[in-house]
């Protein structure tokens, strides 16, 4: 009787075996009717509640692209707010589907993390902002100051790496969570902010006295952020890097939110693929033929997400004309491969 | 026939053995154990399946990678070119120093707030109660951000440092500034004669308890003992020539160098642990002297006992009985709550290791089983130490 238990309990165990690890996420989002996206809770710009509550950013749209293209309905995203160091774990514990949250692209997070990033969606890098009356000019004079920087990020390491090769000391007061480092900067704790230049023009704005704070000249990194999904699955890898390609093929072909409709009856092949007009594109990535339509129905192309949350006309106010994030036709870094 | 005797006994004896008591206590036992160890191995297995299907390595050799980060305040030489090691060793230092200053400190104000509850003073024990009745009943988290940002909101910038001893010691939002004293070699003769004085206290304790027990006669064990313990190492200190330099904080450019910082961190998480286990505390003492019946302290008066020797030789050797059990609680509860630091950016273990490390070495399963066993290594210390102590004052029945 107890050897016959004994086999009892083992077979039981194997059948239980190893859980499955998310085999086909484009399945198991269309079965649950919405997408789970991880992004920051509050990097103005980026990811933040909008004055109407509803969450707005540049990494929000993208998640509303990909739910428009797969659900036809840029609304069918449910957000998950995270800080730095809980975002990789809940990627890669199936917690959410794609993880939107300015993440910089690095060597070590690609092939360590079991994650795959699918493309840049803003080059940042790393600068400093300091308080006026410091009578600072750069970031060469920061030597002995405190710095206030947020926990598990690159920008932890790039300050470590920039002061030990400038030959400079300062003091790391490091924060789990982003707003409490604005915080303590803005209660005097620390001499210096530092994080991606992007995050510094936006949080500047949510200081007592915004006007008493500058941003120091120098970029002391490359900061390429963009989504990134688990490993292991390639459709679902295929479909957000494809959206994102989308995004900025789309406008290179001059198709925008607001000329969608009347592009449908463009004679430029290029455009007609893009629209689905033409061609097969949607069944290999297991969608419907007009995704990138609906994306663009729904969002917009790449420069109408970055003018409507951080362009000039922002309060972040990045200018896009001239910078590395314009497009590569007008001397920018996006670029995407051809849709055909 | 043979045949169906030969069923009907073995029915017996299998049911027999199912109804036998000693044949099932040990056939549970094996089947609880079973159902553990493979309970046991499918967690580990499922474990081991997933990383693998999300193609991320494990192993501990990621402790010997340079970390590549900075830490604000450590207990040991530590820089970007550190290891995870390193910083694991620097997260345990951090929160054993705020651990044990907080029991230490914890102690002394709970027992202190516990006896003031107790006091014959009308407004000292209802202070005493009024205190305890509103820390206990409010979340620490929540205290540690009043600390924090009241410790930060109140302090002067750096350029407007409070100073206390002309030139040396400097209090302000980055915290306190003191003299850091470096002892020259000579000094290593104050330190052995302090460790000599200690021992020859408690050789001194065992004479002075045996001819009290033979004569009757007590010696001012205590008097003795402090005053000793200040004068033979301060002959010492001048004969042997031993000198403390100090190595005084300086204003830089942006904050004091040199010096021993303080951050506001540690202040306020070392207020806020205090602050709250002392009220615990408190409550734990008051309930250990109220279990004293009051015919002891009658007993001991009609005995002729003074005061202190009432407290020191009737009273407390029983109330402690009663209060070390909890006490005991109360200590891994406050090591365990140093945890919380990660909120107002401590850099204990949980902050530096679990939080930094984790992330940026993606280790999360290894760091995260690390950084349990260190909890459970100082909790299970903690409690081996409080039960020795316990043993001694439990009633030994004769």
């Amino acid at each position: 009787m107890k050897k016959q238990l004994v086999t009892l309990a083992l077979g039981a165990a194997l059948g239980l075996s190893a859980s499955a690890a998310f085999a086909d996420t484009l399945a198991d989002v269309q079965a649950k009717g919405y997408l789970q996206c991880g992004v920051s809770p509050s990097t103005p710009g980026f990811a933040a509640p909008d004055a109407n509550n509803n969450w707005a950013g540049l990494d929000v749209d993208f998640c509303r692209a990909m739910a428009a293209a797969i659900f036809d309905d840029p609304q069918a995203v449910r957000f998950t707010p995270l800080t730095s160091k809980e975002r990789f774990t809940a990627l890669s514990s199936g917690e959410i589907d794609v993880l939107s949250r300015t993440t910089t692209w690095t060597m070590s997070r690609d092939t360590n993390l079991g994650i795959d990033f699918a493309g840049v969606t803003f080059y940042d890098g790393q600068g400093f902002m300091v308080r006026k009356d410091l009578g600072v000019s750069s970031a060469t004079e920061l030597s002995g100051a405190a710095i206030c920087i947020e926990a598990g990020t690159t920008t932890e390491l790039n300050a470590a790496d920039y002061f030990s090769s400038t030959g400079m000391e300062y003091n790391a007061v490091v924060f789990e969570d982003q707003d409490e480092v604005v915080k303590a900067y803005d209660d005097g704790r620390c001499d210096v902010f530092t994080t991606d230049s992007s995050a510094l023009a936006a949080e500047r704005l949510s200081l007592a006295n915004p006007d008493e704070n500058m941003i120091l000249p120098e970029i002391i990194s490359k900061e390429p952020l963009g989504p990134s999904v688990r490993q292991g699955d390639d459709l679902w890898f295929n479909i957000t890097r494809w959206v994102y390609f989308a995004l900025l093929e789309s406008e290179e072909l001059g198709i925008t939110q607001a000329n969608v409709d009347d592009m449908l009856g463009s004679d430029n092949p290029g455009v007609r693929r893009v629209l689905g007009v033409e061609g097969d594109f949607g069944t290999a990535i297991g969608l419907s033929n007009d995704w990138a339509y609906k994306v663009i129905k729904h969002v917009g192309n790449y420069n109408d997400i970055y003018e409507r949350h951080v362009g000039a006309n922002t309060p972040v106010g990045i200018e896009r004309a001239g910078s590395v994030n314009d497009l590569w036709t007008r001397g920018g870094l996006m670029y995407a491969p051809p849709i055909r | 026939m043979a045949k169906s005797q030969e069923q009907l006994q073995q029915t017996r004896s299998a049911t027999s053995l199912i109804y036998d008591p000693k044949f099932r206590s040990i056939a549970f036992q094996i089947l609880l154990l079973v159902g553990l160890v493979v309970f046991g191995w499918w967690i580990v297995n499922n474990t081991i399946t997933n990383l693998q299907a999300q193609n991320k390595t494990t192993g501990f050799d990621f402790l010997g990678i340079t970390s590549g980060f900075n830490i604000g305040f450590t207990l040991i030489e530590y820089d970007r070119s550190s290891t995870y090691f390193d910083v694991f060793v620097v997260g345990i230092l951090n929160t054993l120093l705020v651990a044990v200053i907080g029991i230490i400190l914890a102690t002394l104000l709970g027992f202190t707030i516990g006896i003031a509850r107790l006091s014959n003073n009308w407004i000292i024990a209802r202070l005493a109660t009024v205190y305890i009745e509103v820390i206990r009943n409010i979340p620490l988290l929540l205290q540690l951000f009043f600390w924090y940002f009241a410790v930060l909101k109140t302090m002067p910038a750096v350029k407007d440092s409070i100073e206390f001893v002309t030139g040396s010691v400097y209090l302000n939002n980055r915290g306190l500034y003191v003299p850091d004293p470096n002892p020259n070699d000579a000094f290593v003769w104050v330190q052995v004669a302090i460790v000599a004085v200690i021992i020859g206290g408690f050789f001194l304790h065992r004479w002075a308890r045996i001819r009290q027990e033979q004569t009757g006669q007590r010696f001012p064990f205590v008097p003795v003992f402090i005053a000793s313990v200040i004068v033979i190492p301060a002959i010492i200190w001048l004969l042997s020539g031993a000198r403390i330099d100090l190595d005084y904080p300086i204003l830089g450019r942006f904050n004091f160098a040199g010096g021993i910082q303080i951050p506001p961190e540690f202040v306020a998480l070392l207020f806020g642990l205090v602050i709250y286990t002392a009220a615990f505390i408190a409550e734990t003492v008051r309930a250990g002297i109220l279990a004293v019946n009051t015919g002891q302290t009658e007993a001991a008066q009609s005995l002729g006992l003074k005061n202190s020797d009432r407290l020191n030789l009737v009273i407390i050797p029983q109330a402690m009985r009663v209060i070390v059990p909890p006490l005991t609680s109360q200590y891994l509860n406050l090591t365990k709550n140093s945890s919380l630091a990660v909120a107002i950016g401590y850099p204990d273990i949980v902050n530096v290791f679990m939080g930094t490390a984790l992330n940026q070495s993606g280790k999360a399963v290894e760091v995260i089983f690390m950084t349990m066993m260190v909890y459970l290594t100082l909790s299970l210390f903690t409690s081996v130490i409080m039960n020795i102590y316990n043993a001694r004052v439990a009633l030994t029945e004769r």
